[in-house]
């Protein structure tokens, strides 16, 4: 049972909690330091529910029986780290152009290869995007507290499901590890978001979409549509094909489910960016140290300092950026803060166009940044 | 005009299939339709998952729900289908190289697991759709387009490795002995538990021509003279056998449980079917 409705939860449970209230009815993957705790409570709740776990050989395995069970109707998550989330890329692709709903934890570890197991890093933001070749649609989000790891699941599958996409979460061990209070908000007071069904429409046209709409509305194997699913560029029933004009509409459809649909998918937070005078852009575990340096430059009072936080990370929330661009006068000075050696920094410095003066405040050594550094930054910047 | 099989069982109107002239693919598909009819399977409730390969193109024309996954993956993607849904009677087509190369570390895992489902692997001994490079099951010192001095690996035995791994229900069948292929695979799909048949197929067009082992006839001819049944082998004395290919089902075992019968087990004892 879930239990009490307010529980002290780590970010890795809360994510089990919340996937199960978003109705996720299958996991599977492979342990990996820092996400096994994902792994280790679907194994106890989900058979509690009428769900199913299996831990699988390996990563790819572990994506590829959550896409099978996803097939076949049910709400499926995998979770990693760093080289089981190298492991699943192509699978991930294959989900896009497949389209099939799946949520994909990935909670970041420092390095390349097996780096610091343990330590916390946001060196897997470019991958998040970049990750699976060929163009292809994406959708991640990054949770900066427990309550967000769970509500933002919800998101994540609400999100998957209705424009069966791939959607990753990108956590870091920051949050993944953190204990704190989380309110454990039952389905019936959620918005919960399932695939769209329309077997009169689609049937064995599996791929076919109505007019003005984005996303097929197939129905899962086994309800009577025998329809072809495949990686290849595929004709209206899944049936491959190399025609350049149909192989061209289904890859720009496929990116249109989230290019024309930015406005449902952006989620960002601002906290006194009107009339900062140095804006914080930071996501996940990164932006508790940005509180904390807020909290404490409010005691002296010398600067104003603002934080940008996007939630949805990719696609970044550009339009949000460029109105405070715009309307906030005082801005003088842009700090990208974040557990990489610039990565979000580069987005930011392409929406920014040079208007405002944009420097990174990076760490790479597997520690935390920490409240000081910052200030210590602002110091030097400003 | 299509017969009456291909007609219930396939996609009629994405036939002529892409497979060379004189490939044995056809056949072994052919061979599973008539064993899914056979077993009087709803069509509604088959599932065909397949990975890469000019065998895993079988999926496309298949009318039931088909999966065409990725390289090597097509046992992980159907372990998920069916452990989703046990309902469902999954069925995964693969080759040689997607099933023991870069998928064999599934085979063997689902295999260790007894998950109900039915493995038919299209054996042409050699990567055909990638164009004729060594596979696991090219026979030792044999050609390839990456073997030119003769492939110095030694084969995978594909119903040994599956049974040493735990299937409980293996064999193997040729796309020259039909009658046998299609009551093999239907006492495969009968078998409740992790079923793997090696389907010995033929690839004239990269096996074949760098082998000098003629065209699809001679190949079909060659399995139709050396491939001996293992009932009939149990009689013959052991100097007849030599440099003979074994058909037929091999081994059978009904004493482990399968695996989503457990979980439904499972699921009880966690108290999930309230
Ligand atoms: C990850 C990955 N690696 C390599 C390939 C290229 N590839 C496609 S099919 C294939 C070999 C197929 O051989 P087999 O499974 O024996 O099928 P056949 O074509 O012989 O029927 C290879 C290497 C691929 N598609 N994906
Ligand atoms: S290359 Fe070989 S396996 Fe592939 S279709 Fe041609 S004959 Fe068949
Ligand atoms: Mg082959």
């Amino acid at each position: 049972m879930a239990g009490k409705r307010f529980q002290v939860l780590q970010g890795n449970e809360a994510v089990v909690e919340g996937g199960i209230a978003a109705g996720m009815r299958f996991y599977s993957g492979y342990p990996i330091t820092p996400s096994t705790e994902i792994a280790e409570r679907s194994a106890l709740r989900l058979p509690q529910v009428g769900g199913k776990f299996i831990q699988m050989e390996d990563e790819i395995g572990g994506i590829a029986a959550a896409l099978g069970a996803s097939m076949a109707g049910l709400k499926a998550m995998t979770a990693t780290s760093g080289p089981g989330f190298s492991l699943k890329q192509e699978n991930i692709g294959y989900a896009a152009i497949a389209e099939i709903p799946i949520v994909i934890v990935d909670v970041q570890r420092e390095g390349p290869s097996t780096g610091l197991p343990t330590s916390p890093s946001q060196g897997d933001l470019m991958q998040s995007k970049w990750g699976t070749h060929g163009d292809h649609p994406v959708i991640v989000i990054s949770p900066s507290s427990v309550q967000e790891c769970y509500n933002e699941t919800v998101r994540a599958f609400n999100m998957a499901e209705r424009f069966r996409v791939p959607v990753i979460f990108l956590m870091d061990e920051i949050v993944g590890h953190l204990r704190e209070g989380c309110e454990l908000i039952p389905p019936e007071e959620l918005t919960i978001s399932n695939r769209r069904v329309d077997r009169e429409f689609n049937g064995t046209l599996a791929y076919a979409v109505q007019e003005g709409n984005y996303v097929p509305e197939y129905a899962p194997f086994g309800s009577g549509d025998h329809f072809n699913v495949t990686g290849l560029f595929h004709n209206l029933d899944g049936f491959p094909t190399n025609d350049s004009e149909v192989t061209d509409s289904q890859e720009r459809r496929l990116l249109d489910k989230i290019t024309k649909r930015r406005d449902r998918i952006e989620k960002w937070e601002e906290v006194d960016t009107d009339d900062c005078e140095v804006m914080i852009i930071c996501f996940g575990g990164t932006a508790r140290a940005v509180e904390g340096a807020m909290d404490a430059s409010h005691q002296y009072d010398s600067v104003k300092i603002g934080m940008f936080r996007p939630i949805t990370v990719w696609p970044f929330p550009e339009a949000a950026l460029h109105k405070i661009l715009k309307h906030n006068k005082h801005l003088r000075q842009i700090i990208v803060a974040e557990h990489n050696d610039g990565q979000m920094i580069l987005e930011v410095q392409r929406l920014v166009e040079g208007t405002v003066p944009v420097t990174h405040l990076g760490k790479i050594d597997g520690t935390t940044i920490t409240p000081d550094e910052i200030l210590e930054k602002i110091k030097e910047v400003y | 005009m299509p017969s009456k099989l291909i007609e219930n069982t396939m996609r009629v109107n994405r036939l002529p299939h892409i497979w060379c002239p004189g490939c044995g693919h056809g056949i072994l598909m052919r061979d599973v339709a008539q064993a899914i009819e056979n077993c009087g399977l709803d069509p509604d409730k088959v599932v065909i998952v397949s990975g890469i390969g000019c065998s895993s193109r079988a999926a496309g024309y298949m009318n039931y729900n088909t999966l065409h996954t990725t390289h090597g993956r097509a046992i992980a993607f159907a372990t998920g289908v069916k452990l989703a849904n046990p309902e469902l009677h999954v069925i995964v087509i693969t080759g040689d190289g997607d099933a023991t190369a870069i998928g064999g570390n599934h085979l063997i895992h689902a295999a260790r697991r007894n998950i109900d489902l039915t493995v038919i692997v299209f054996n042409n001994s050699i990567y055909g759709m990638t164009g004729g490079q060594y596979s696991p099951t090219t026979p030792h010192m044999e050609k390839g387009t990456t073997a030119p001095y003769g492939n110095i690996d030694y084969v995978f035995d594909i119903p040994k490795l599956a049974e040493a791994a735990g299937a409980t229900f293996t064999g193997r069948c040729s796309a020259y002995h039909a009658q046998q292929a299609i009551k093999l695979i239907e006492e495969g799909i009968r078998h409740h538990g992790f079923s793997v048949i090696d389907g010995v197929s033929v690839c004239p067009t990269y096996y074949g021509r760098k082998n000098k082992k003629g065209d699809s006839v001679k190949m079909l001819n060659w399995q139709k003279e050396n491939f001996v049944d293992v009932k009939v082998a149990e009689k013959l004395p052991p100097e007849k056998l030599e440099g003979k290919t074994l058909i037929g089902k091999f081994y059978e075992s009904n004493d482990k449980e399968e695996y989503t019968d457990m979980y439904m087990n499972l699921i009880e004892r966690a108290g999930g079917n309230k």
